[in-house]
């Protein structure tokens, strides 16, 4: 059988580094008024583009209110549930491990956690996401910003702080890019199809 | 990449497996000191744990890896079961996989045990110590030890001390710690070391019969548990010799590199192979080793289930 490999196909550009930069601006600002202030909150981002928006957000809250939020970083990837289907591609698999660390460096103890991403789609991560930050403490609540909401959920997750709503098709990819890890800010809708090589 | 979903030994497997192994264990550290230190990665899993030898410290770190990985496990020891009415090891793992099970820890006395097994059952089999041949999982997390104390094992010189004649811990170890670039030593006297070293392990193999040098020449020592049947079976003059000439004692230490690791693998014949109070001393890492042992048997145990660990953007 031959080998296949993802083919990439920019379809679109949802947002440039200056609509990224104002989206995150709105964030920042939604979050201070929905909670009245930073009291009690924290933030976690989910690695590995949810950790840098976390970041950032953080840099715009303490701009804006002189007080820089704690920042955790979330790897989700013991708590995700499809351990089965890849146990399909073993013998066949190719590529490197990527658990990355997970960092929690306070008590999330009665905290409001701000726990942040960069895409949501079927709601499976976030479902994993906040099963793991329940095995890190007892949040008094847990708020979901994310940049972009695409839709087609499999879980009933809503995130309460939207950057863009786009509408795609499950054949459709967005692609956050972030200058710290992919060289440029921006988002873009990207078709993805499985290329003969 | 994890080409195998057994673990039989580690010679022959190759560096890139064992680097991925001690990095996800690293992670798997991480999750045994949170507040929960469980994670559901193996919900659905059914795991049997064959121990048909005695078994304290490996078995309950197996057990615990399992638990922390939110794994099903049962565990079989042959002692009250059919095996002591005759069953033979096939008519067993026949019936326990009739059982729908995914995974197979196992123990045996006899060498070659687990392959025999991974040739019958579809499960993925992890070897707990086999015989006189490996103990893989030991030595992995002995390796992880290392790389905790030196950041790396490229040129470590790591002296094993004792019986490597008979040591699965040894034979594991000198086959993972070569792959990784590490120098190895074997010391002990001539009746407990294999007979032609070199030509089973390398020509790099440093042999030292007397175990001062040994000692001026390592950054780490990996101490054996003398199997005190030795001596009944005429290997050994005496245990008190054996202790004279061989056990490590704070005063032979007064030649060491100041940094010296001193790793066994439990359980100690304190007074023996290693001095009482050494074992407690600046210069143990035992029970770092123990810690280990279940990060290094959660990762085993969660790449060779499968475990894939890459995660597309924007995946849900």
């Amino acid at each position: 059988m031959p080998a296949t490999a993802p083919h990439i196909k920019i379809k679109g550009e949802i947002m440039d580094a200056a609509g990224l930069n104002r989206t995150l601006s709105r964030l920042a600002h939604e979050i201070l008024e929905s909670n009245r202030g930073v009291d009690n909150l924290v933030v976690v981002g989910i690695r590995t583009r949810g950790v840098q928006l976390a970041e950032r957000l953080i840099e715009k809250i303490e701009s804006f209110e002189g007080r820089k939020l704690p920042l955790g970083s979330l790897d989700i990837t013991l708590y995700r549930d499809d351990l089965a289907y890849r146990q399909r591609a073993l013998l066949s698999r190719s590529k490197q491990p990527r658990i990355q660390a997970t960092d929690i460096p306070f008590d999330l103890e009665g905290k409001v956690v701000i726990l942040v991403d960069d895409v949501i789609y079927t709601g499976r991560t976030i479902r994993a996401a906040m099963d793991a930050l329940m095995d890190f403490g007892r949040p008094a609540k847990i708020r979901l910003a994310v940049m972009i909401d695409r839709g087609h959920r499999e879980l009933p997750i809503r995130p309460d702080f939207v950057g863009k709503e786009v509408v795609t098709t499950p054949g459709e990819e967005v692609r956050v890019q972030l200058a710290n890890v992919d060289g440029v800010d921006g988002v873009l809708l990207v078709e993805v199809t499985q290329a003969q090589t | 990449m994890i080409v195998s979903k057994h673990l039989l030994g580690l010679a022959g497997v190759r560096r890139e497996e064992i680097s991925i192994i001690l990095q996800t264990a690293q992670f798997f550290k991480e999750v045994l000191n949170r507040p929960i230190p469980k994670v559901p990665t193996l919900r659905g899993k059914t795991i049997v744990n064959l121990f048909f030898e005695n078994s304290t410290r490996t078995r309950i770190s197996f057990e615990l890896a399992e638990k922390r990985l939110s794994a099903d496990s049962v565990s079989f020891s042959t002692t009250g079961s059919s095996v002591a009415k005759g069953e033979t090891l096939l008519d067993t793992v026949r019936n326990l996989e009739a059982m729908k099970i995914d995974m197979v820890v196992i123990r045996h006395s006899a060498s070659g045990a687990p392959h025999f097994l991974a040739t019958l059952i579809d499960a993925g089999v992890i070897n707990a110590g086999d015989g006189r041949h490996e103990h893989p999982t030991q030595a992995l997390l002995d390796m992880m030890t290392l790389l905790d104390k030196f950041g790396t094992l490229e040129g470590l010189k790591v002296a094993i001390v004792g019986d490597i004649a008979h040591s699965r811990v040894a034979r594991s170890n000198i086959h993972g710690l070569r792959t990784m670039g590490a120098k190895v030593a074997l010391c002990g006297p001539a009746t407990l070391l294999p007979r032609e070293p070199r030509e089973a392990f390398g020509n790099d193999i440093e042999i030292f019969t007397n175990v001062d040098d040994a000692i001026r020449w390592a950054d780490a020592l990996n101490v054996l548990r003398l199997q005190l049947e030795r001596q009944a079976g005429g290997l050994l003059p005496s245990i008190r010799e054996y202790a004279n000439y061989f056990g490590i004692t704070r005063r032979r230490l007064e030649a060491a590199k100041r940094d010296l690791v001193i790793m066994h693998p439990g359980p100690i014949n304190r007074g023996v192979e290693l001095e009482s109070e050494l074992a407690d001393s600046e210069f143990s890492v035992i029970l770092d080793q123990v810690t280990n042992g279940v990060a290094v048997r959660m990762a085993v145990l969660y790449l060779k289930s499968g475990g894939d660990l890459e995660v597309a953007n924007g995946a849900g």
